[in-house]
């Protein structure tokens, strides 16, 4: 082993000298760069081949980069409030953050999936975890946006998440924590005693209608990373887990002590009869739903009260455990659906199930013992096959779709190329720094895009311009279309980027949403043209309807607004034409600007303080006259008798007839 | 067909075969008219503004009863860019002609149709020249909208002045207006019309060619019958007989 990894460290000089000097070609997995550059390079005004969607890790969103070029395109604002665009600011968007805590306003992203039609991307949507405080995500990709976020009650670090069944039918989430289930005040040694891990299956396919189907109540590990079945494996879900030690302290050493750890095999086709045949219960639980309702594109929550749990002994066959080496981390599915790659992150082996061999052994009763009312597999009954000496620190694995598997390792920083079925090593290539996820575009569906790898590496030390203590995180493009793996690109990423995925350009480029149509805006303070904007005083209580244009407000002169006033700018953006948003912030706001699309209608609160005049003007570079798009807000003291006006009447005429109120009339086509 | 023409013949002084249109004439006469009837259900006419900020491209579509973006809010957002030079807004419902092209262009079709019936020359000649000053009026019409709009702004509450600057559009070709370069050029419609024109015009061609030589053994024949019978009855009793 020591000479491996003398050797893995020889060929990452070697490299890194051959990147140094341009022109000189490199060696070992490297291409000259000139070769390099021409690969990944996509010329002024040109599009990237595909879309991918990175987790963005702590900073809690979703980053989207175009590859080959590595160029960040958008970061998608989903558990973290975005002050850039007003994302958990704006009334509108605020109850996105609701749980059953509160208002949560940050996460930690881990793993986004596309949705998927008969086991392939379909372009849909992505979903994403939050793992803190548990919730799936689902982001619409005709808008780029969040449009719904579920809390998983009963779980705490929501880690195995977003993955999605082939139809996707279900996202599921599982917990990294064991918690007492329900919730409650124990002694945290009562662990064995009280501590229960959660299985979560929630109906995804459905927008807006995101519902928790049943949760499987299962043993207290920490349950890791998850993959969907296919073919073969249809109606099965695989979830790693370790700390079957069951440790409360110190993990570190305490769940490193047994010799292998479990794969939970779900399989979600006999849940599901579980419950139609009663055996789940409904236990009382809270937890948030949220959505934006599509017409008045206002975030809602509902608070949902209870949610079906099954005991997998009260349900035989809903479970099962795949013994697997040494604290396993990814599970992956292969293309065929036949293979189950698990990556055990302290093992000297990458051990592989075989689904046939699994459905015989349960068939054949091969257990070795059960773990409360879930049988253990016999780990020889269920093993396809091992790859011997992978490297060191396996944890996810992706496929190519030509029967090849590639295998991320932490430890000895390397990604490690393998043949499925003779389990020899193939490549190794070395990466800058300690990998953790990769991505193959579809490499965990039916139908890899087999071209390209992405490394995703939480250091990056040495291998950028320094900035401080805190240093990008990396991902690193690779080339697989041949025998040989070549590194063609780094790139720096928000966050810590985990999964990501990605899917030609083409699924997704030409259903983009250019705007939205005024006419069919149903926001209750929707201000469709001058005409209609004004202000109104009820108590306090001081609403603002005001229209954006290029290039001014309707109004843009508001008098009588007392101190302690609550003021709800309802501002709204008129314009029917592609990329031309406006922006909206006054003096002394407690809040973040909102960012208007155009036709959208967002509300920012605002309760002044002091007497005074207030600008407000607009954030985001609209026209030529951008800088005159401004406004005055007079603010006098709490009971002045200073009327409440707003000068919007004499120029709103001819602003209706540039810009119809009425539903719109075609009249070309 | 054949049998008509004593009747129609009898008492002109012109020989018979200068009066009449041959069938090609006729069926000439009949394909424009019809043409005309892509009108009803294609623009006339289009003009696209390009600008660095707009590289889709802005567009418009004139047909003969109303005017349109090309794409669905492209008047509107053309209107809207309008009010920073002042010009006034474009509203289809100011524009009268477009109420009144579609009953032109049905007299026009449904007189190029009883042209083609009646088969007479100089009928032929006057709808021909009937169907040119419309067209002529029509394109002079649009010249003299593009003018007004691009002449007459309102420059008090313009927001960009540019001394100099003509906002006028090109009838045809290609100009750079600001930072839009502005091309307009017949839309489907514009070009059947064109086509149309030039059937009416082959029309008139083909009529005067035969009338020099008279083509064909059978339309020989056809006239020689004719003279033969319309002769003895000349001085006579005229008609009928």
């Amino acid at each position: 082993m020591r000479k491996l990894l003398l050797g893995a460290t020889a060929g990452a000089a070697i490299v890194a000298v051959g990147f140094a000097c341009r022109g000189t070609p490199a060696v070992s997995g490297g291409l000259a760069a000139g070769d390099a550059a021409s690969r990944v390079y996509v010329a002024p005004g040109q599009h990237d081949e595909l879309y991918s969607f990175m987790s963005g890790g702590f900073s809690g969103q979703l980053s989207v980069y175009g590859l080959p070029s590595g160029r960040m395109l958008k970061v998608v604002p989903v558990f973290s409030q975005n002050a850039e665009n007003g994302w958990g600011y704006s009334e509108e968007t605020k109850a996105m953050f609701n749980t059953s805590h509160g208002f949560v306003p940050w996460d930690d992203t881990h793993h986004p999936e596309a949705s998927q039609t008969n086991g392939e991307i379909d372009g849909r949507w992505i979903f994403i975890n939050a793992n803190n405080t548990p919730r799936v995500a689902r982001i619409d990709l005709t808008r780029f946006e969040t449009d719904e976020i579920l809390e998983i009650p009963n779980a705490a670090g929501g880690h195995a998440s977003a993955f999605v069944t082939p139809n996707t039918e279900y996202a599921v989430s599982a917990t990294r924590f064991s918690v007492p289930v329900p919730n409650t005040d124990v002694p945290i040694a009562d662990y064995k005693k009280s501590f229960r891990g959660t299985l979560t299956f929630m109906k995804a396919n459905e927008p807006g209608r995101m519902r928790i189907a049943f949760q499987i109540l299962m043993p207290g590990f920490n349950y890791d990373l998850g993959h969907a079945g296919k073919g073969p494996s249809d109606g099965w879900f695989f979830f790693t887990s370790y700390n079957s030690e069951q440790a409360y302290e110190k993990l570190e050493l305490n769940a490193s002590q047994a010799d292998k750890d479990f794969i939970a095999a779900v399989n979600y086709r006999r849940a599901e009869q579980c419950v139609a045949e009663g055996k789940g219960k409904n236990r009382p639980a809270e937890y948030a739903h949220n959505y934006v309702d599509e017409k008045t594109r206002v975030a809602k929550t509902e608070m949902l009260t209870s949610v079906m749990m099954l005991d997998p002994s009260d349900c035989p066959g809903i479970v099962y455990y795949l013994p697997t080496p040494k604290s396993p981390h990814g599970v992956d599915v292969d293309p065929t659906g036949e293979y189950l790659v698990a990556g055990g992150k302290l093992a000297t082996v990458i051990p592989v199930h075989s689904t046939t061999k699994m459905l015989k052994a349960i068939e054949e009763k091969k257990f070795e013992r059960e773990i409360e009312g879930i049988p253990v597999l016999q780990y020889q009954a269920v093993l396809a096959g091992e790859v011997k000496n992978p490297g060191l620190g396996p944890l996810h694995t992706e496929f190519d779709g030509r029967g090849n598997a590639y295998t991320s390792m932490f430890i000895s920083s390397e990604v490690v190329k393998w043949r499925l079925g003779t389990w020899e090593v193939l490549d190794r290539i070395p990466v800058y720094y300690s990998v953790g996820h990769i991505m193959i575009p579809g490499g965990d569906t039916k139908k890899p895009y087999g071209k390209y790898l992405v490394a995703m590496n939480k250091i990056t030390k040495d291998r950028y311009l320094p900035t401080g203590p805190e240093l990008t995180q990396s991902a690193q493009l690779i080339d697989i279309s041949g025998d040989k793996m070549k590194l063609l690109l780094d790139f720096p990423t928000i966050g810590e980027p985990h999964y990501a995925q990605a899917m030609p350009a083409e699924l997704i480029k030409d259903r983009q949403l250019k705007f939205h149509r005024l006419a069919e805006n149903t926001h209750p303070l929707v201000t469709r043209s001058e005409m209609d904007a004004g202000v109104s005083r009820s108590g306090k209580r001081v609403t603002v309807k005001m229209v954006a244009i290029r290039s001014h407000f309707a109004p843009d002169n508001i008098e009588g607004v007392q101190v302690g006033d609550t003021v709800d700018f309802a501002v709204t953006n008129v314009e029917q034409d592609w990329d031309i948003l406006h922006g909206f912030a006054v003096l002394g706001m407690n809040t973040a600007e909102t960012i208007l699309q155009p036709g959208e209608t967002r509300t920012l609160r605002w309760i002044p303080k002091k007497a005074g005049i207030y600008p407000f003007y607009c954030t985001d570079f609209c026209s030529a006259l951008h800088q005159e798009m401004q406004g005055y807000v007079r603010v006098s003291p709490a009971g002045s008798n200073v009327p409440l006006v707003a000068n919007t009447s004499n120029k709103a005429k001819s602003q209706v007839a540039r810009m119809p109120a009425e539903p719109h009339k075609n009249h070309g086509n | 067909m054949g049998r008509r023409l004593p009747a129609m013949v009898a008492g002109s002084r012109i020989p018979p075969h200068q009066m009449h249109m041959s069938r090609l004439s006729r069926l000439l006469t009949a394909a424009a008219s019809l043409l005309l009837l892509i009108l009803y259900v294609t623009p006339l006419w289009r003009i696209s503004l390009i600008a660095p900020q707009y590289p889709e491209g802005l567009g418009m579509r004139i047909w003969i009863h109303k005017l349109g973006g090309v794409k669905e809010y492209d008047l509107d957002n053309i209107n809207q860019l309008n009010h920073y030079i002042g010009m006034r807004v474009i509203d289809p419902q100011a524009i009268p002609e477009l109420r009144y092209m579609p009953w032109v262009l049905a007299a026009l079709i449904g007189a190029g149709l009883v042209v083609a019936f009646l088969g007479r020359r100089r009928v032929l000649y006057a709808w021909v020249a009937a169907f040119v000053v419309a067209a002529t009026a029509g394109l002079l019409d649009f010249w003299k909208w593009t003018y007004d709009y691009g002449h007459n702004l309102d420059w008090e509450n313009a927001i960009i002045k540019v001394p100099g600057t003509v906002y006028q559009p090109p009838i045809i070709g290609t100009k750079q207006i600001l930072n839009f370069t502005a091309t307009s050029w017949p839309d489907v419609g514009g070009v059947a019309a064109g086509v149309a024109m030039a059937l009416a015009f082959a029309a008139v061609v083909v009529a005067r060619r035969e009338g020099a030589r008279p083509a064909g053994a059978r339309e020989r024949a056809a006239l020689a019958e004719a003279r033969r019978r319309a002769t003895p009855a000349r001085p006579a009793t005229a008609r009928g007989s």
